[in-house]
């Protein structure tokens, strides 16, 4: 057991040298790619065209296939960036640090979409653009959790500082996914509770969920390819840095 | 869908912001990985691809 450990401690060492990371980038990126568009193309025809409009909501349900995939991105990675923050504050592994700072702004940018596409789906059904309910609070908040996270790693003259303080943020701040998660449970919100994440299976109609599901695909393998171009950009980016500090030194000597 | 419902206006207003944020970080990932490809293949002395 523990030659095993050992042996796939060593793997991932290697991996993780950084002309490897771009390497590994480099071929992951096709197939997420192109995941990304069969998953996201089979996705708009089911929610556009394929999936029945709702008896109540009409066609305005259709937001949903853009807002929950959206929503459940951005909790996804903010989860993702916390444990890449965790492994690199523990383990020390410079790798864990770009991997985080790859993924936050795309978490981000998923978090912003569900934010908006909410936005114009309340409108219409309650008859207001924002309300301060729970829900829409504590999703602003990760949104603002996600800008304090960018903001950080980029706020120290030592990047390693700027990344151990996001990583502290990010693991603090996973308290906010619960209460997102439960904010429908715990309080009386506008937003409707669960429908698809809840005991007793999923109440929503399987032509509901299929193109719910595809969208996640979509999204997901959208993710992995913004995250796969960006981690390789910014080992890329490292080594230049210590390139030109080495040429610095070079020239000071 | 029907374009003639009152609610079509909010579905493809909610779906082209999306995608324009998402469209947006994917120009900001390429251009950044275009950037620093090119800075890599000027630096002096390298040996390998970036």
């Amino acid at each position: 057991m523990g030659k095993a450990i050992a042996a796939m401690g060593g793997f991932l060492q290697r991996q993780a040298q950084p002309a490897r990371v771009v390497d590994l980038c480099g071929r992951f990126l096709p197939f997420a790619f192109a995941l990304a568009v069969i998953c996201l193309a089979a996705g708009l025809i089911s929610a556009l065209v394929l999936s029945p409009p709702d008896y109540q909501q009409g066609e305005s349900v259709r937001i949903m296939y853009v807002h929950v995939p959206a929503a459940w991105m951005g909790l996804f990675v903010y989860a993702f960036i916390a444990a890449l923050g965790g492994v690199g504050l523990v383990g020390g592994h410079p790798l864990a640090f770009h991997a985080a700072r790859a993924a936050a702004p795309v978490g981000a940018g998923f978090t912003a979409a569900c934010l908006v596409s909410g936005s114009l789906w309340g409108k219409p059904m309650w008859g207001a653009w924002w309300v301060w309910d729970a829900r829409l609070t504590s999703m602003l908040l990760l949104l603002f959790l996600y800008f304090g996270h960018a903001a950080l790693t980029r706020a120290f003259d030592d990047p390693r500082r700027g990344d151990k303080a996001a990583a502290v943020l990010a693991l603090v701040g996973c308290v906010n996914l619960p209460v997102i998660k439960f904010s429908v449970d715990w309080w009386n919100t506008l937003h409707q509770p669960a429908s698809v994440f809840k005991m007793g299976g999923p109440a929503i109609d399987p032509s509901m969920l299929l193109p719910l599901l595809l969208m996640l695909g979509a999204f997901k393998a959208l993710f992995f390819t913004l995250w796969l171009m960006r981690l390789r950009s910014s080992v890329v980016a490292a080594r230049l840095r210590a390139a030109a500090a080495r040429a610095r030194g070079a020239a000071w000597r | 869908m029907s374009f003639s419902s009152p609610y079509a206006v909010y579905v493809l207003a909610s779906y082209g912001a999306a995608f324009a944020i998402l469209g947006g970080l994917a120009l900001l990932a390429w251009r950044d990985w275009r950037r620093v490809k090119a800075a890599w293949e000027r630096l002096p002395g390298r040996r390998e691809a970036p």
